[in-house]
């Protein structure tokens, strides 16, 4: 093929450097999605609950994974302050993922359980007020709005049927019932506990 | 997933790679020269009057090229980048790499941390080394609540008053950091009218010495001697059975206003110090708990 063709026709080198770059992505990205490691749910993975469902959505809205990744590496100074690291079967059923690539606050992919739920409460409505130094913003709207649970279900739904997570036709059926009432606080701090414990750290 | 799918994908990594590198290889010997008849022939490129001539790569690049190949195939022998049966002749791994790190900590820190877990807490707590290293766990971890400085927050308790809610020998205090405390007070609102909840208010801050309307007060003893006693005591002092705060002491765990005093008693609280025997394991409690034995025994020690 003569230089000149390929330089003077814009369409046929997009065409050639896609094949070209589509190399890394071919043996790197697509093997993982047919692989057991990164397919196959960790022993003890379990999803997430109406209300905890509903606390991920009310996290991705406020873009907490902003600040705060969810992806603990396998590296010391890592494990030994968050815990176990961060495997791919702990995350098959997160649509979409929130490792997030920035700690302006800590890790949170094992904070379920580290703080009690009042904790949580005080925290998000103002950091200030248990961790003086904190430059977290606060949230307090979390407490004012209620969930309906409108949407609960069909949410419950798309898990199931899209992406294969393990739900049962009565989790979604019950779905607006768990969570009606709640308010956004309750969910956002349902989630956080429940953060992390299908692997335990035991030491 | 079975065996023949894994190992189709090992072989179109394989393939892939191999494609690649060759691939590199090919074009870069394809291109490292120019077969032009003239050599003052040009690409015919023409940038404001900038010509370009028809040369191939300098040497020193094309060389640099070569290097990144041989790299790479290094890098494979070395590496596992051939599939997942080929695992490189350095065995090396994400995970044994980070069970590597920590098993080299381990034997460098591993002896320290048992020489402390041998010596008795209180003993411990006049250790400045031992203290330091307390502290710095303390502050990773605990600061959330206590506060990096364990002066606490409303509703986590100040940790250098020597004012216990669960007790404050060296025992009590690892137990409460290994297996955490729930402390719950119930809410008394709907058993209470205006008057015996004023009253509750009243007495509450008059036996930490606030002063208080007595009449009131008095109706507030006498609820306090029915219900209130269970946890609290007879005489206020409270129960660390049950991590019942004394009430006599104008210590308050949520502020002591008596618009406070009163959610308190209306709504109930629930404190909770989770658990962090998994968190942290025996030897970093056992040292956690020198150092917050030390923050309220610091007077004696300096003695």
């Amino acid at each position: 093929m003569q230089h000149e063709r390929l330089e003077k026709n814009i369409g046929l080198m997009g065409l050639l450097i896609v094949i070209v770059i589509s190399f890394g992505g071919l043996a790197e990205i697509v093997p993982l999605f047919y692989l057991d490691d990164t397919t196959e749910p960790v022993d003890g993975l379990k999803p997430y609950t109406a209300l905890q469902l509903e606390g991920r959505d009310i996290y991705i809205r406020e873009g907490c994974s902003t600040c705060h990744s969810q992806m603990i590496r396998p590296l010391r100074a890592e494990t030994e302050r968050y815990g176990h690291y961060s495997v791919a079967g702990e995350h098959v059923w997160e649509h979409p993922f929130l490792w997030g690539s920035k700690r302006t606050g800590p890790d949170l992919a094992r904070v379920g359980g580290r703080y009690s739920d009042e904790w949580h409460r005080v925290h998000l409505l103002n950091p200030r007020d248990v961790v003086a130094q904190s430059n977290m913003p606060a949230f307090p709207w979390l407490a004012e709005k209620t969930l309906t649970g409108e949407l609960t279900g069909d949410k419950i739904a798309a898990f199931k049927n899209f992406f294969g997570v393990p739900y049962t036709d009565e989790d979604i059926a019950n779905a607006k019932a768990e969570v009606e009432g709640k308010t956004e606080l309750d969910a956002v701090v349902a989630y956080l506990q429940s953060l992390g414990h299908a692997i335990k750290d035991k030491r | 997933m079975n065996e023949n799918v894994n190992e189709f994908w090992d072989w179109w990594i394989i393939v892939l790679v191999v494609i690649n590198l060759v691939g590199c290889l090919a074009l870069l010997y394809w291109t490292r020269k120019v077969k032009a008849e003239d050599e003052n022939e040009t690409t015919g490129h023409i940038y404001d009057g900038i010509e370009e001539y028809n040369n191939p790569l300098p040497h020193w690049w094309l060389n640099l090229f070569y290097i990144t190949l041989a790299f790479s195939v290094v890098y494979l022998v070395l590496y596992p980048g051939m599939g997942t049966d080929y695992k490189g002749t350095l065995d090396w791994s994400q995970e044994k790499q980070h069970e590597q790190e920590v098993q080299t900590a381990k034997e460098k820190y591993q002896p320290l941390f048992d020489k402390y877990a041998a010596i008795p807490i209180e003993q411990l707590a006049q250790n400045k080394d031992a203290i330091g290293m307390g502290k710095r766990i303390f502050v990773n971890t605990c600061f959330g609540c206590h506060g990096s400085d364990g002066r606490g927050n409303p509703g986590y308790p100040d940790l250098t008053d020597n004012d216990w809610l669960w007790g404050g020998s060296a025992e009590e205090i690892k137990f409460s950091i290994v297996n955490g405390r729930t402390g719950v007070m119930p809410g008394f609102g709907p058993m209470l009218n205006a008057d015996q909840l004023d009253g509750l208010v009243q007495y509450v801050g008059q036996l930490s010495g606030h002063k208080v309307d007595a009449n009131a007060a008095e109706t507030g003893k006498q609820v306090f001697d029915t219900q209130c006693f269970v946890c609290h005591g007879n005489d206020g002092k409270g129960n660390k059975m049950f991590g019942a705060p004394n009430l006599t002491d104008d210590i308050w765990l949520y502020s002591g206003s008596s618009t406070n005093i009163a959610k308190t008693i209306k709504e109930g609280r629930t404190g909770v110090m989770p658990a962090h025997g998994e968190i942290l394991g025996d030897a970093k409690a056992h040292l956690v708990a020198a150092y917050v034995y030390s923050l309220s025994n610091q007077n004696e020690s300096d003695q």
